[in-house]
């Protein structure tokens, strides 16, 4: 049976063709959906795309950061302004991956993959949704617990820009310097005065989809970022965690190297590439 | 930069290379740098089918039944090809030397052995047409117990994974389960040793994942054979498979090599060939058989996880007096070539050095993994990882440098191997030399001064320990049974170093009879007759 | 059900037709006739099918053959101009940085896409470069090498 391929100029038909048609699904940067096409998935019969200019649109307003959901990682790099983000969509993929993954792919991929949207997670992004219906707003963090696929379109994300030198991010690979995840931290740590004030840390490829390690989060309030300040943290860095064996390693690996990499992220140690 | 020591061994060598260290330009290289190497697949054909094929999910189960007729009403299909299809649908690769017996189908039909067994053969006019109908085939299994242990599949109650080898081992000279080296009494010697420890190696089966899958295309030819593009590396081994698998004569078929894209024998198979010609001669039409990614991890062979046991007896001065190694390769399902991967393994054992007392068991053994097959230096290259950590473990216990424990008991020429050939062109002292000195790693004067030339010779046969050595003082307790992975290398304080001296001949014993020609011997066989047990004269 | 696509492929204008669904690999190699353009993995794990589209780097694997309609597509098939290598694939021969060949194609686009962008590449640089291309034969160092080299003697012909 062949696949029939349909574009739409506005988000918002493509949303409703995805409701609408049998075997629907919502073509991006293509690293997800091709590679089904090409095991020729029998979900697949209707490849739809937009061509709608808001999907790859990157808003600077005043401290608020919108991106659309077809804005790809080398468009990331390439904007100054979120540097902070670079070395998160750095290495996702390799630079061929990079021009065509995108920031709403990011979100369906399943792990050991998303380690942009665990880093969306840690920056408190909300999600606007596209439908027939005209969209809706909701945070990123209840979307990845539903993840209802196919029929859940995504317009755009956004998050308020992290204050300078309080986003941190590391990812554990095999391979360098691409690689998927043993597992990815992310984490924002605003601090007032010296001490911890509303952390924000998420983690990738330690569940069935990016998490918020909120124990590690409330453990972390009003603590300095030093190794006595950091221990109660570290001391539930598991919690909410449920990673899986897969061919990238082990659950009982994820979780014996958990703690050693959120230790060295808190403390600002750099040069943590291997696992 | 290339470095050649001429000085070593100057009077051997008619020196007068034209070759060997001139940089050589591929002759392959401009066609890689422009997209031209021709590859198996680098050919169109207008009416080209597409053959994919239905593999086991299970490690081993019996097939109950199968439903295809949906499949084969479904669009685009133009053939299934069912295991009654096959010819001649037992084969073994070594078949063609005459060495083992057919042992696996090109299709399953009643029992599936390993997950990844091809089961079904779908020819369509595109890969997701023949994808699409082999979602639609109803197969029915009985699961039955598996095995992944090769000790476990030795012990008795095992499953039994190979109905042609039903105790899970290859059979030798359809008699022996496996292969085995016997020098001197290992026993006398490690009652006599000072230190003696085992340790166990294990390996993992690895994967040569080369860039280029695994594939063929097969394609009528104008007087009724079948030109075949191939990846192998092997081509008339390919034919000549091919050829035996279909039933047809060898000058049917007219193998064209492509380039290969990586093989490093994981193209060594025949994997694809005899089934992608099947489908072209049922069909008429050109066949295209590619493994996806995914087919060439869990179909294609690798090279077999290996357990090296290995216990060695060392006397307080250095020299190992006694090598006991059991070993045994993991298989999978079918033999493949892991058969001659232990006649290798056995014919390497102990390693470069000269050890009075020596014994070794390897064996071949079946278990519910993909078939295991060739990959650079199979047989040998895990023996060696084993055998190289366990005399760095030796060194540690014996309180030695780790090389000049290695300078102390290699090879010499002259000397007795395990095997019963005398040893020569040995050269892994003054390599040890070499690479000490590059690595400014300190060699005590005596060890710089040894040499391959000089010290053995002395004809031993079924040598025990040199009884004329002085009686050893009181030697410390033996060895823990277990030694700590990491070896350290920090340098022990050293005991002066033995001269290096043979032990003395054995009584005369009278030579044993040449063993007679092998019967039926027919092309190709004598070519590995060194290797398999007959001799030339 | 067929879909007529257009575009430019090594500078010449190409019109075909393509099943829905069909990846830019396939149209290239199947339909196309440009047999230069490997595939590996199928899955945009390896590669070895990497092309330029529109001057970026892409997986041909994962790329819908109809999103390169009216776009620029390089393979290594139009490397080299007439009779003279591409300063990449006489570096390439002249580092042996290939083996088996079957990952070459694929190294060789990912660098040009790298040298059109940045014509004095660090080290790292080209490390990032190839990073989504495995070779199983050569180690990659001759691959490095290779590109390092290649921007030194474009910049000796440009100066």
């Amino acid at each position: 049976m062949s696949i029939s391929v349909k574009t739409f100029p506005r988000l918002a038909d493509a949303a409703g063709a995805l409701s609408q048609e049998r075997g629907a699904r919502f073509l991006a940067g293509g690293t997800l959906v091709m590679r089904s096409v090409n095991e020729a998935d029998p979900s697949i019969e209707t490849i739809v795309r937009s061509t709608d200019p808001a999907l790859t649109h990157i808003g600077l307003s005043s401290g608020r950061v919108e991106l659309g959901a077809g804005v790809t990682m080398a468009a990331i790099l390439a904007e100054r302004e979120l540097s902070y983000l670079h070395p998160v969509a750095r290495i996702i993929g390799g630079p061929a991956v990079r021009e065509a993954a995108t920031v709403g792919g990011n979100l369906f991929a399943p792990p050991p993959y998303g380690d942009f949207a665990a880093a969306l997670l840690a920056l408190d992004a909300t999600v606007t949704l596209a439908g027939g219906f005209g969209q809706r707003e909701l945070p990123l963090d209840e979307l990845l617990n539903r993840r209802e696929r196919g029929q859940t379109l995504v317009a755009s994300v956004a998050f308020r820009r992290p204050a300078d030198g309080t986003f941190r991010f590391v990812k554990v690979t095999r391979v360098h310097p691409k690689g998927a995840a043993i597992l990815s931290i992310s984490a924002q740590l605003p601090l007032s005065n010296g001490r911890v004030s509303g952390a924000r840390i998420a983690y990738g490829a330690m569940g069935p989809a990016p998490l918020r390690a909120k124990a590690a989060e409330r453990a972390l309030e009003g603590r300095t970022l030093d190794a006595a300040g950091i221990a109660p943290a570290l001391a539930v860095a598991h919690d909410g965690t449920s990673p899986t064996d897969n061919a990238i390693g082990s659950a009982w690996w994820r979780r014996e190297i958990l703690p050693i990499h959120l230790r060295r992220l808190l403390l600002g140690e750099q040069n943590v590439r291997h696992s | 930069m290339l470095e050649f020591r001429k000085d070593i061994f100057a009077d051997e060598r008619d020196d007068n290379l034209h070759e060997i260290g001139q940089p050589t330009q591929r002759q392959d290289m401009l066609g890689h740098v422009t997209g031209t190497s021709p590859y198996y697949d680098d050919h169109r054909f207008s009416n080209l089918l597409h053959l994919k094929i239905l593999r086991s999910p299970h490690a081993h189960a019996r097939i109950r039944s199968i439903d295809d007729s949906a499949a084969a009403r479904a669009p685009g299909v133009k053939r299934i090809i069912r295991a009654a299809d096959v010819p001649v649908n037992l084969n073994t690769l070594l078949s063609l030397i005459q060495f083992g017996k057919d042992d696996e189908p090109s299709l399953a039909s009643d029992v599936v052995r390993y997950k990844g067994e091809p089961i079904l053969g779908i020819v369509a006019t595109s890969e997701r047409a023949a994808l699409e109908a082999m979602a639609l085939v109803r197969i029915s299994y009985d699961q039955l117990p598996a095995v992944f242990d090769v000790e476990e599949a030795l012990k008795p109650g095992a499953p039994s994974v190979n109905s042609t080898y039903p105790k899970n081992t290859f059979e030798y000279y359809n008699k022996y389960d496996h292969q085995k080296l016997r020098y001197g009494d290992v026993e006398a010697g490690f009652a006599q040793a000072d230190v003696v420890f085992e340790e166990r190696y294990q390996m993992s089966p690895i994967e040569h994942a080369p860039t280029e899958t695994n594939g063929s295309i097969a394609v009528p030819d104008t007087n009724g054979r079948f030109i075949v593009y191939t990846s192998t590396q092997a081509l008339f081994f390919s034919l000549d498979t091919s050829a035996k698998i279909n039933a047809v004569p060898s000058n049917q078929l007219h193998f064209i090599g492509g380039t290969v894209g990586g093989g490093f024998g994981g193209k060594v198979d025949t994997l694809t060939e005899p089934l992608s010609i099947l489908a072209a001669r049922l069909t008429g039409a050109p066949v295209r058989y590619r493994l996806s990614r995914h087919e060439e991890m869990q179909f294609g062979s690798p090279r077999g996880g290996e357990r090296i046991y290995i216990k060695d007896g060392i006397m307080r001065d250095g020299r190992i007096i006694a090598r006991k190694v059991r070993a045994y390769f993991d298989s999978g399902a079918y033999t493949r070539l892991s058969s001659y991967a232990v006649v290798k393994c056995a014919a390497h054992i102990p390693g470069p050095y000269t050890i009075p007392n020596v014994s070794a068991d390897v064996y071949c053994v079946f278990t519910n993994r993909t078939p295991a097959t060739a990959m650079r230096g199979f047989g040998v290259t895990a023996l060696d990882f084993a055998l190289e950590c366990q005399m760095d473990k030796g060194a540690v216990a014996i309180g030695m440098d780790p090389l000049e424990y290695r300078i102390l008991n290699a090879y010499r020429d002259g000397d007795m191997k395990a095997h019963r050939r005398e040893a020569k062109n040995c050269a892994l002292i003054e390599c040890a030399q070499v690479a000490a000195e590059k690595a400014n790693w300190p060699l005590r004067e005596e060890f710089r001064r040894m040499s391959s030339l000089k010290g053995g010779g002395a004809v031993r046969g079924g040598g025990t320990v040199d009884r004329t050595r002085a009686p050893a003082p009181a030697v410390p307790a033996r060895a823990p049974a277990s030694m700590p992975q990491r070896i350290s290398y920090e340098r022990p304080t050293p005991a002066a170093p033995p001269p290096y001296t043979a032990p003395p001949a054995p009584p005369p014993r009278s030579a044993p009879p040449p063993p007679a020609a092998p019967a039926g011997s027919t092309h190709g066989a004598p070519r590995f007759s060194s290797v398999f047990g007959t001799r030339r004269r | 059900m067929k879909t007529p696509i257009q575009f430019r492929l090594n500078g010449e204008e190409v019109a075909t037709f393509v099943e829905g669904g069909t990846n830019l690999l396939d149209a290239l190699r199947e339909t196309v006739g440009d047999l230069s353009v490997k595939g590996g993995c199928w899955q945009g794990t390896c590669g070895t099918c990497t092309v330029l589209v529109d001057g970026s780097p892409r997986l041909s694997c994962l790329t819908l053959a109809e999103t390169c309609a009216g776009r620029s597509i390089e393979t290594t098939a139009g490397l080299r101009r007439g009779p003279d290598l591409h300063p990449l694939q006489t570096a390439f021969m002249e580092r042996f940085a290939a083996q088996c060949g079957y990952c070459t194609p694929g190294m060789l686009m990912a660098a040009k896409a790298l040298l059109d962008k940045n014509p004095n590449p660090t080290r790292e640089n080209v490390v990032d470069a190839i990073g989504g291309n495995i070779c199983r034969c050569t180690g990659y160092e001759p691959i490095i090498n290779a590109v390092l080299d290649a921007a030194r003697s474009d910049s000796r012909r440009r100066a």
